[in-house]
């Protein structure tokens, strides 16, 4: 069986959840981490259920309801969500607690909602749903594995519809952090921009992107998942290489890729990796990305693929996106690559399919 | 028959002990290892019991060999020593000539160095390394570097039914054809965060635990970790590995029931076991031996003893126990140790005894097997439930 997008749901830090795709894409040069752009959360639980949730359950559970609407869908095959942190609103919350009252006076709320697998069993708590409900959490492969293992499950026709998704949350003492481990760009810089970046650390963001999984083509599907390859490491010299076996296993060579689109984050230390192929093989492919828009965090690549998907549905490549002034007038097989800080790489191929 | 995927390897570190030998040699010794915590100086630590294993982070660096700059939290460095011991095991001698993955699970990762620093990172620049040490994927980085891994590296984090679910997948791709040899397993450290997030949930008791009894207070907290290799057929025979047992059946399903309580009739654990069947093709009377998810905390026994029940029937329950009175509940590594005493009961013909059961739960009739009992096992089911509803269920069968 071959495996189609047929709904996305997408909060991230621009308007992504309403109106045409890319019609308010903006690039605020001038933070180094993006704020999401705040869904109308009442318009999916009460208040008082929302004070209680963290804001990647509260994103993770819109994003998701938006893609199962799009895709018409009411009860999933199965649940797969990827987080590179997890729920680290609540984790802090909770470690917060025990350091400064001297592990005396907690509570169990924000323990019980630190949990990496909240956000996927909060969603199936929400449709009732009992079939599988796996979480990952490796890093920048966190998606891609969750993307995988749908893939896997279509494939083997062990299911129809999957609900996968990527959601990580920032909080304010996590990018202090970041900021002193060198994974943010200093704030001294005071512009940030990501494209030819010559200095350390990168644009940081959040976000929540879902993707209904199923194998049938509809009126909303955007694409076909043709193909994942995740690689934990790979040398500078050999990413291009590992590029051109994942097409050619695949039937394909460099020439059939219409558009290129890497995780390129302004990080002047590890750009290297993408540079090896938007500078040799692929430099006369055009060429696309993204983390401007979304910031980095460990499922921007559902970001990405929210993107690639929706430049096969529309066929147009909007402005923003581009990192080379190639043209197209025809996007059919779109290639991803990404990695963060030299590992947990991973190469995505999808398709443009004719729906009816 | 389809005999399902290879285990050829195993390495295991827990409280009650270093080696896969020396945790056979305690769960047949009845050797529990339940004490007062030492490597961590909590509030609690005179209304806790835990399995604690015995050793300093600085005894483990020095075991893993790292330089005094390594940024390893506890977690990450029990993964590495029990992943090294499995693919030793399996007599892997070069771990890249085939394709070759790592499937790693931790409930919260390099929590134990992140709440020991979380507000001097800013006063000292030593401590700034251990940012990146936080997340899962960093413990699956490590442990991929300690065994020379280069390839398909993930983690899976379900809470307490982590390293199950990492089983599972790996079995997946081994049979989907992705991959030829595959590290699974888990890995977690005891940390203060858990100890005291137990402690909010009051399901922590203040003395041994005690599985499937009627006066059990709570369970004991543990720390572990384990790894299995698991081989395609093609690779068994490339390698001439040696087969240990065989991962025949698997499932995963949710009980959409409370985010961490399970319902009460067990409707996950009921639907996993049922789907595992039906992945293995065998029946409930094939099995010989339950490994219990057994935490020993009232919600937990009487939830799966309900939904093993309904699988097996009152009286068609087999010869069960739950190993947790020995080594405690050691959350994402739980399952991953379980799969390796499985392992062992399968080919050394024994079932474990659950210790400190004294009085028959008055919900139903089912009384665990209390001493060491030998007999022939041909499939052991073993059981994994965690946070968020997730429940999984594993069968081993004999090579």
């Amino acid at each position: 069986m071959k495996t189609y997008i047929n709904g996305i749901g997408c909060v991230s830090a621009q308007h992504t959840f309403e109106g045409e795709f890319a019609w308010a894409f903006q690039t605020p040069e001038d933070l180094n981490v993006l704020p999401i752009v705040k869904p109308n959360y009442g318009d999916y639980f009460s208040p008082i259920a929302a004070r209680r949730m963290a804001k990647g359950v509260k994103n993770g559970i819109v994003a998701s309801a938006i893609a199962m609407k799009e895709a018409g869908l009411e009860m999933p095959d199965a649940i797969i969500t990827g987080t590179g942190m997890g729920c680290i609103e609540d984790s802090d919350k909770f470690l917060k607690a025990i350091i400064d009252n001297n592990e005396e006076f907690l509570t169990p709320t924000s323990f019980i909602q630190s949990t990496h697998n909240t956000v996927g069993s909060q969603i199936a708590l929400g449709m009732q749903c009992k079939a599988y409900n796996f979480t990952y959490v490796n890093a920048a492969v966190s998606f891609e594995s969750a993307l995988l293992d749908a893939k896997m499950q279509i494939d083997a026709n062990e299911a129809a519809s999957i609900l996968i998704g990527g959601v990580d949350e920032m909080t304010d003492y996590t990018a202090s952090l970041f900021k002193l481990a060198g994974f943010i760009k200093d704030d001294a810089e005071g512009t940030f921009p990501v494209l030819n970046s010559k200095t350390q650390g990168t644009v940081f963001g959040e976000g929540s992107t879902f993707f209904v999984l199923e194998n049938k083509i509809t009126a909303s599907t955007y694409a076909e998942v043709v193909d994942i390859e995740m690689l934990n490491e790979i040398a500078v010299d050999a990413v291009s290489q590992k590029a051109e076996r994942f097409l050619e296993s695949n039937g394909l060579s460099i020439a059939d890729i219409d558009l290129l689109i890497t995780g390129i984050n302004g990080d002047a230390n590890f750009c290297a990796y993408y540079d090896a192929l938007t500078q040799q093989k692929f430099a006369h492919t055009p060429q696309a990305y993204y983390k401007h828009l979304s910031g980095e965090y460990n499922t921007a690549s559902a970001f990405g693929l929210y993107v690639a998907a929706n430049i096969l549905k529309t066929q147009q490549l909007p402005a923003i996106l581009k990192v080379n002034a190639i043209g197209q007038s025809q996007f059919r097989n779109i290639l991803l690559y990404n990695q963060y800080r030299g590992i947990d790489h991973s190469f995505t191929l999808i398709r443009h399919v004719q729906t009816p | 028959m389809n005999k399902g995927v290879a285990i050829t390897g195993m390495g295991i570190v827990s409280a009650i002990g270093n080696s896969v030998a020396e945790n056979y040699h305690a769960l047949t010794n009845g050797q529990k290892a339940i004490t007062r915590i030492s490597n961590i100086a909590t509030v609690h630590a005179d209304v806790i019991m835990v399995g604690e294993i015995k050793k300093t982070n600085e005894a483990l660096a020095q075991e893993l060999g790292l330089a005094g700059d390594n940024n390893y939290s506890r977690t990450a460095m029990l993964g590495a020593i029990a992943a090294r011991q499995a693919v030793l095991d399996a007599k892997i001698s070069d771990i890249n000539d085939c394709r070759t993955g790592l499937i790693s699970a931790t409930s919260v990762g390099g929590m134990d160095t992140t709440e020991k620093h979380y507000y001097d990172y800013f006063k000292d620049p030593n401590l700034v390394k251990y940012i990146s040490a936080h997340d899962g994927g960093d413990v699956a980085q490590k442990i991929a570097e300690t065994i020379g891994l280069q390839g398909f590296v993930t983690t899976i984090s379900t809470a307490c039914s982590s390293a199950a679910n990492a089983i599972m997948l790996g079995a997946r791709l081994i049979k989907a054809g992705k991959l030829d040899r595959v590290i699974v397993g888990g890995t977690d450290g005891l940390a203060k965060f858990t100890i005291n997030g137990f402690k909010t949930l009051m399901i922590q008791s203040d003395t041994f635990n005690t599985p499937f009894d009627n006066n059990r207070k709570g369970l004991n907290l543990g720390e572990a970790a384990a790894f299995l290799v698991l081989e395609s057929e093609e690779s068994v025979k490339k390698h001439n590995s040696k087969v240990l047992a065989y991962v025949s059946g698997y499932a995963n399903a949710n009980d959409a029931f409370h985010q961490t309580a399970s319902s009460e009739n067990g409707e996950g654990a009921f639907l996993a076991m049922n789907k595992a069947f039906e992945v293995s093709g065998l029946k409930p009377s094939d099995i010989d031996y339950i490994n219990m998810h057994g935490t020993a905390t009232p919600n937990n026994d009487l939830s799966e003893g309900r939904a093993v029940i309904r699988v097996f029937g009152e009286d068609g329950v087999p010869d069960f126990s739950s190993t947790k009175a020995f080594t405690g509940h050691t959350l994402a590594a739980a399952a991953a140790i379980e799969a390796v005493y499985s392992v062992l009961a399968i080919q050394n013909g024994v079932v474990y005894p659950n210790l400190n059961f004294e009085t028959p739960m008055e919900e139903f009739n089912l009384i665990p097997q209390t001493t060491l009992k030998h007999k022939n096992i041909e499939h052991v089911l073993s059981n994994s439930f965690g946070f968020g509803g997730n429940c999984s269920t594993v069968i081993f069968s004999k090579s």
